[in-house]
């Protein structure tokens, strides 16, 4: 069995979601890595990649926004060398993977967290409330994977030999205008060892500044819930839950969050919770590990001293 | 402009589901169910096209069980202005969906196809994507903001990083994510009116597509439970035991 695995780069770096596909795929079989676009680093860092045994290069600039349209194209002419088409559940995976399916007559299977054999996966359904082992029918699969289910692998150990993608039509369907992509020094919330988040307690977008020193004395990346981002606090890539980002963090700190259950399913395999909310009553008290029952406005300061202090 | 609306009939986000003793499935019966609520935000998106003078007709399409003409009548209370059940007790996977969804389309030749980005119980986050592949059409997928500017539409979409911008040609699927608009309530007069809007019903068989899931269940379980920890005192606490007994930091 040989897997294709489209990575998601950025100049030299392999998301990690992308790493954490590639860890799923090698419990498949064989790992070949797409990198697809012009990015001229991004080749020698798939070939780095622990467990990849060949990165294929379609080198040509319509895939350098990763459209939908173009680079389903491309998968459904690679498809039929392999019998696993896998990618991360990215903004990207969930964007491209499904497309590329149909045009193949396949089923995707979304979101995967844990491969049991070749054609059976268990992946969350109903927000996380419950979780469905699948098998599938189809003669290839095609295969979103839940990041923080896996561990990445290591981006650096692999010597793949690095080969060049035949060219494909490009369907003149699409065009990328512009990005606005929030800038930020903080580890990404699906990569951080911890991660804080923010909920409508904070009452503002000028409250979040109170989880800084927090974040940087923890090396954490903020997130935040659905109602936060909705209010205006902070930008839509914070958000957190069923319907934003999945984040498994060593440490998730929930400050004035109440837990509905579409936020619980993007952080509840945290490994250590901890909650700081006012009403004691509140349902991310039964998910935390520690809990405090306290006004954030007075707890937060108090945190970013002790935290501080040596 | 013609616009097609594909609403599931789904558990109600605010119900907490159980997995059935046996493993086979979630627990349906008896359970509030209503909209996804992505597909109401479809409705909205297209009800305000219409408003503005964009869209000439809204046409609602769900498929599932006879009562899924409940939800039709939702998004006709809503502005919808007829609806088209695809009635089978097949349990319809995206594929099936989006199959069915094409040959709804080449009937009645749509210039925009609305729908959620993810319906809220199977989560699969895949049939607008799959829809679009089978047309051959562009797709504007996790839509915050949608402008239709002649052949075009242009499509404010949210990713990882933040936001992105795309142009795609129309005929087109755009899938909604949460803060492309809020829905709004249907009012008592509209709930009325949509009775008197048609519903049309037909079978897979009607449109000649084979709705055979591909992938089967084999067993539903509960996630791990997690216990409740324990409530502590004051900050100096709670930084003690992480850095002490839980070793995070
Ligand atoms: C289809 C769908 C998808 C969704 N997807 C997501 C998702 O992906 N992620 C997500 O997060 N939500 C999602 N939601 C929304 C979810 O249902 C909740 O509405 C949301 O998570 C609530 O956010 P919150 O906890 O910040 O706000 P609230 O529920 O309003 O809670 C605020 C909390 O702050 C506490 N608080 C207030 N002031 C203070 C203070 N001074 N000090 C300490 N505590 C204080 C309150 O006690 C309360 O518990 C989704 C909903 C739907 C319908
Ligand atoms: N049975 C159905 N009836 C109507 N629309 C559906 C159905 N299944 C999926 N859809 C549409 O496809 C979207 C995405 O669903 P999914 O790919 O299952 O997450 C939903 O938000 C609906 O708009």
């Amino acid at each position: 069995m040989t897997v294709l695995v489209l990575l998601d780069h950025e100049g030299s770096v392999i998301k990690q979601p992308s790493r954490s596909a590639v860890a799923a795929a090698m419990k498949l079989g064989e790992v070949h890595a797409l990198v697809a676009g012009t990015n001229p680093e991004a080749a020698a860092a798939a070939a780095a990649i622990a467990g990849v045994a060949k990165v294929i290069v379609a080198g040509d600039v319509a895939y350098d926004h990763a459209m939908a349209e173009p680079l389903a194209a491309l998968l459904v002419a690679l498809a039929p060398g392999y019998t696993h088409l896998l990618a991360g559940s990215t903004a990207i995976g969930k964007n491209v993977m499904p497309r590329a399916a149909a045009l193949l007559d396949v089923q995707p299977i979304s979101d995967v967290a844990a491969v049991i054999d070749a054609d059976t996966f268990i992946r969350p359904i109903y927000a996380g409330n419950a979780l469905a082992t699948v098998r599938s029918s189809d003669a290839i699969k095609v295969i979103t994977v839940r990041a923080a289910s896996f561990d990445p692998a290591p981006s650096e150990g692999g010597h793949a030999p690095i080969e060049a993608a035949a060219a494909v039509a490009i369907p003149s369907l699409s065009r990328f205008v512009s990005a606005e992509l929030s800038k930020s020094e903080r580890p990404e919330l699906t990569a951080a060892r911890v991660v804080i988040s923010g909920g409508r307690g904070m009452q503002n977008g000028e409250n979040f500044k109170l989880l800084d020193p927090i974040a940087d004395l923890l090396g954490a990346a903020v997130g935040a819930s659905r109602a936060a981002v909705d209010a205006g606090f902070v930008p839509n890539d914070y958000q957190v839950g069923q319907t934003g980002k999945i984040v498994a963090p060593d440490l998730y700190v929930a400050i004035g969050i109440s837990g509905a259950i579409q936020h619980l399913a993007g952080m509840k395999d945290s490994k250590v919770i901890v909650a700081i909310n006012k009403d004691e009553e509140a349902p991310i008290f039964q998910v935390a590990d520690y809990g405090l029952v306290a006004d954030l406005f007075t707890a937060l300061p108090e945190l970013a001293d002790e935290l501080a202090r040596p | 402009m013609k616009i097609l609306v594909p609403v599931k009939r789904v558990v109600d986000y605010n119900v907490k589901v159980r997995v059935k003793a046996d493993g086979s499935g979630v627990e349906t019966q008896g359970v509030k169910m209503s909209m996804n609520p992505f597909d109401e935000i479809a409705v909205e998106e297209a009800v305000r096209l219409k408003e503005k003078g964009i869209a000439t007709e809204i046409v609602a399409v769900s498929l599932g069980l006879a009562n899924c003409a409940e939800t039709i009548r939702t998004a006709l209370a809503m502005g919808a202005d007829r609806g088209i059940l695809v009635e089978t007790d097949v349990e319809l996977q995206p594929l099936a969906v989006a199959k069915l969804l094409r040959a709804i389309v080449q009937k009645e030749q749509p210039g925009l196809v609305v729908m959620g980005k993810q319906a809220i119980d199977d989560d699969m986050n895949a049939t607008g994507q799959m829809l679009a592949a089978l047309l051959g059409w562009a797709q504007g997928t996790f839509a915050s903001k949608v402008v239709i500017d002649g052949s075009k539409a242009v499509v404010t979409r949210e990713v990882d990083g933040g936001l992105e911008t795309v142009e795609i040609h129309l005929p087109a699927i755009v899938t909604t994510d949460l803060r492309l608009n809020e829905p709004r309530y249907a009012s008592l007069p509209n709930i009325m009116k949509a009775r008197k809007k048609p519903i049309e019903t037909m079978k897979p068989a009607d449109l000649g597509v084979d709705p055979a899931p591909r992938l089967t269940t084999v067993s539903v379980a509960e996630p791990p439970k997690r216990q409740a920890g324990v409530k502590l005192k004051s900050v100096a606490e709670l930084v003690a035991k992480l850095k002490l007994e839980a070793k995070v930091i």
